[in-house]
């Protein structure tokens, strides 16, 4: 009997093998489906307006706010039954001092969800809960008792809304302007002073100075009075309202964001809300310390930079590449330099951080301070951290990536099809460029992407080179030169951690720190999309790279 | 007929050109009319790979507006040999040659001459059809737009016309902008064959072109050779005697980098000198 005859092989082995590879799949998937589902709905949840209740207590106090959380309280040796309480988030922070409070649900006496209840939010001190009571003219008073001040603050809220807009177009617009003319006017005279030209031109000069200065005081003047008078306008009506104690507190109108009385809203109101406030999310300017509002300029100054890098990147990157592929002999050198490449890529980030300060920072922005604008200085110009030094300090930290990405692209360009332009007659250079780049694009579009996502979400390097809290401007806007290289910008990665570790109001903020997240994974998704598409378009073109 | 009795006494095997021998255009009257005028001359040419030698004091001449194969067994040496006469060789690291190799009477190691220049002159076709991941006109304009012709109409002209040469025309008129990777095998050969005769070569150089290809295919890529023949000076490197015996007028034999025996396709065929070749063609070895 042949020794095989009676062998039976199970492929137990490999089909375990099989299940583990499986199972360690969807285990990876699920974590990231996981992680973003999270990030989702905490964050998502946050522009859901909830019913505002009135909990009486046993002692007599009344308690007026949203409902945030619900805890159990395990039995101690005072309580022995086990218990509940609830979080509620009470606002009124220039009232109580803090925006929420723990109340055990044993202490309730009652529970109700009036319909006449208002919150408000405001530009300052956070949310209000409480009753209308009044609105006045300074004394006159114009509407009183709840359902009266409602209708009539609506309109009224509206124009003061108007107003507002219209104050901060005149700030960011003509007075921004003046201000700047002002600014100039005074590193022109620094300049004279500097240059230090012979007295008959030096006198001419200032008095050119001089005149201009006298006309922008006029105008900043003029200016300065209107807006003084859009400012008062704005105060001129007054909200009175109670809050849950009786305690009376008025409030400007034109101190409220929106006025919403949560109770009364139907479901398809507070969707619309909520479509409302997602909305204002992402397209307003932070209040408050970066603890409410939008995020507008994170968003912007995150995308922005993330673009001066990739310009920034791709030639260095891509050039870097070609010559380590193209043009350099095998040998010691180019083994060497390629280990250097990979090693690169480890060095810790906040590493590139701290070279991008000495070397783009205080080396060439000093220099350039020094050479193009001496009259600023002391004030640095480039001299401190911006956003191009930022972005420039993320291209060499990602230049490793698109090297590396870059070279497979090339290496997958076959040796046949470069003979074939060598054999037309075609240079070297030409051939490179005309057939060998155009073949390794989507390669070269690989590594741009996975440089991309690791840029956008780099923080720690960003903190030293140009990265701020609260930018006072966006580096782009209307006046010359339109892009401003060297001021400092906002960032979502910094956000995160400043709004959810750093703010004075860490309670409150939590759930924004989510509704960040959620958005920063959004807007690499959607870069990420975009070079995606494009690398799948070149590929149909190109049909044949293997990258 | 007559012509392809005559041997030119170029085509000899080892020894080196002497000085003062006739060359085919000085021979006398009284030799064939039509004996064609040389166009590229090899003259005791060797090459290394590094240690390796590839070739062997290897001598022979190509005769213009004829065909010439390159047979012989794998690794005897015969795409090396192709490939010196375009410089080709050249992009192979460690490479060392020795002797010389003249195109028109100059030769092309002479350093005062533009590398790129011969190659525009001498074109080439690659074993595997390599057709740049453009479209089709693109693959084909090329040449043209690397030698500065880029004008619309003119371009035009030229595909046309080079397309029409490789016979292609009629099957990719409708569709030029689309991908050339997206052709058959022989199509795509043929495209390559399109592209090399674009920039007006005098010599074509086809590195075994129809080893990749179906028997179909291979009899259009013949046909094509046989129409071009008027036109260009062929050197074709083929491992199919039947091809060669078909497609050319002159045929070399090579084995191990030797040149062994060169002369009249009729000749090497039926009545072959050396034994060697004999047993080559009668299929006793390769």
């Amino acid at each position: 009997m042949s020794a095989f005859a009676r062998r039976r092989r199970t492929d137990l082995l490999g089909r375990s093998f099989t299940s583990m590879c499986g199972g360690a799949l969807a285990f990876n998937l699920l974590l990231a489906l996981g992680l973003l589902i999270l990030i989702a709905v905490n964050g998502l949840s946050f522009f859901w307006q909830r019913k505002v209740v009135l909990l009486m207590l046993k002692d007599g106090t009344a308690v007026l706010g949203e409902v945030v959380e619900r805890e159990e309280i395990p039995p101690t040796s005072e309580r022995p039954t086990p218990g509940h309480r609830i979080r509620i988030k009470v606002g009124n922070r220039d009232l109580y001092g803090l925006d929420f409070r723990w109340v055990d649900e044993s202490d309730i006496a009652s529970r109700s969800e009036p319909g006449d209840v208002t919150m408000l939010e405001r530009f300052e001190w956070g949310n209000f809960y409480g009753r209308m009571a009044e609105l006045r003219r300074g004394d006159e008073v114009l509407a009183s008792g709840e359902a009266a001040v409602w209708s009539a603050f609506g309109p009224l809220h509206e124009a003061k809304l108007d107003e507002h807009a219209a104050i901060e177009a005149l700030e960011k617009g003509p007075i921004g302007d003046v201000n700047v003319d002002l600014e100039q006017l005074r590193l022109a005279e620094r300049r004279l002073a500097l240059e230090a030209p012979p007295e008959a031109e030096r006198a001419r000069r200032q008095a050119e100075i001089d005149s201009r200065h006298a006309a922008l005081n006029a105008q900043y003047e003029q200016l300065s009075e209107q807006l003084a008078g859009m400012r008062e306008r704005l105060r001129a009506e007054s909200l009175v309202m109670e809050s849950a104690d009786g305690t009376r507190k008025v409030i400007a109108v034109g101190d409220i964001v929106a006025a919403i009385q949560p109770n009364r809203m139907g479901t398809l109101a507070t969707a619309r809300l909520y479509l409302q406030r997602l909305w204002l999310f992402v397209s307003d300017n932070p209040r408050e310390s970066n603890t409410e509002g939008g995020i507008f300029p994170a968003i912007f100054g995150t995308v922005m930079m993330v673009f001066l890098m990739s310009f920034a990147v791709a030639p260095f990157g891509v050039l870097a590449a070609l010559y380590l592929r193209e043009y350099a002999r095998e040998g010691v050198v180019v083994r060497t330099v390629r280990i250097a490449v990979n090693n690169l890529a480890g060095v810790p980030s906040i590493v590139f951080g701290v070279f991008g300060l000495g070397f783009f920072v205080y080396l060439i922005g000093g220099s350039i301070d020094r050479l193009f604008f001496p009259e600023s200085l002391p004030t640095p110009t480039f001299g401190t951290g911006g956003i191009l030094w930022a972005s420039l300090t993320l291209a060499l930290l990602t230049v490793p990536v698109v090297i590396v990405a870059t070279e497979e692209g090339l290496a997958a360009v076959p040796r046949v099809v470069r003979e074939g332009s060598l054999a037309l007659g075609a240079t070297k250079f030409e051939t490179t460029w005309r057939v060998v780049i155009p073949a390794a694009a989507p390669g070269i579009l690989t590594g741009m992407i996975l440089a991309m996502a690791r840029a956008a979400g780099e923080v720690a390097p960003l903190m030293i080179v140009g990265m701020v809290k609260l930018a006072p401007a966006l580096p782009m806007d209307h006046r010359f030169p339109f892009v401003h290289l060297e001021r400092k910008f906002m960032h979502l990665g910094f956000h995160i951690y400043d709004v959810g570790f750093q703010s004075p109001n860490v309670e409150a903020t939590q759930p924004l720190v989510f509704a960040t997240a959620l958005l920063l994974v959004l807007v690499v998704m959607v870069m990420n999309l975009v070079a995606i598409v494009v690398r799948n378009r070149l590929r149909t073109r190109y049909a044949g790279s293997a990258v | 007929m007559e012509a392809m009795n005559v041997v030119p006494p170029l085509l000899r095997a080892g020894a080196p050109l002497a000085e003062g021998e006739p060359t085919v255009a000085e021979r006398p009257a009284d030799a064939a009319a039509t004996a064609p005028r040389t166009v590229f001359e090899v003259d005791a040419l060797s090459l290394w790979y590094g240690g390796t030698r590839a070739l062997n004091h290897v001598s022979l001449t190509i005769p213009e507006k004829r065909v010439t194969a390159f047979i012989g067994p794998s690794g005897c040496g015969k795409s090396t040999l192709l490939r010196c006469f375009n410089r080709l060789n050249d992009l192979v690291d460690n490479v060392r040659v020795e002797g010389d190799l003249r195109f028109e009477g100059a030769s092309i190691y002479d350093p005062a001459l533009d590398v790129n220049l011969l190659r525009r002159r001498v074109g080439m076709v690659f074993q595997k059809s390599n057709p740049f991941p453009k479209s089709i006109f693109e693959n084909v304009a090329y040449g043209c737009r690397i030698h500065g012709i880029n004008r619309k109409d003119e371009l035009e002209a030229i595909v046309e016309r080079s397309l029409r040469g490789a016979a292609l025309w009629g099957e990719v008129k409708d569709r030029l902008r689309d991908s050339a990777l997206g052709m058959s095998g022989g199509q795509q050969q043929r495209l390559c064959i399109a592209r090399a005769i674009a920039v007006e070569p005098e010599v074509l150089l086809l590195d075994e072109p129809c080893s990749a290809l179906d028997p179909v295919a291979t009899a259009k890529v013949e046909d094509l050779i046989h129409e071009l023949k008027s036109r260009y000076t062929t050197v074709i490197v083929t491992h199919n005697m039947q091809q060669a015996a078909r497609v050319s007028d002159y045929t070399a034999f090579m084995y191990l980098g030797e040149l062994i025996e060169a002369g009249a396709t009729d000749q090497i065929f039926t009545a072959p000198a050396k034994r060697e070749t004999e047993d080559y063609i009668t299929g006793r070895f390769g």
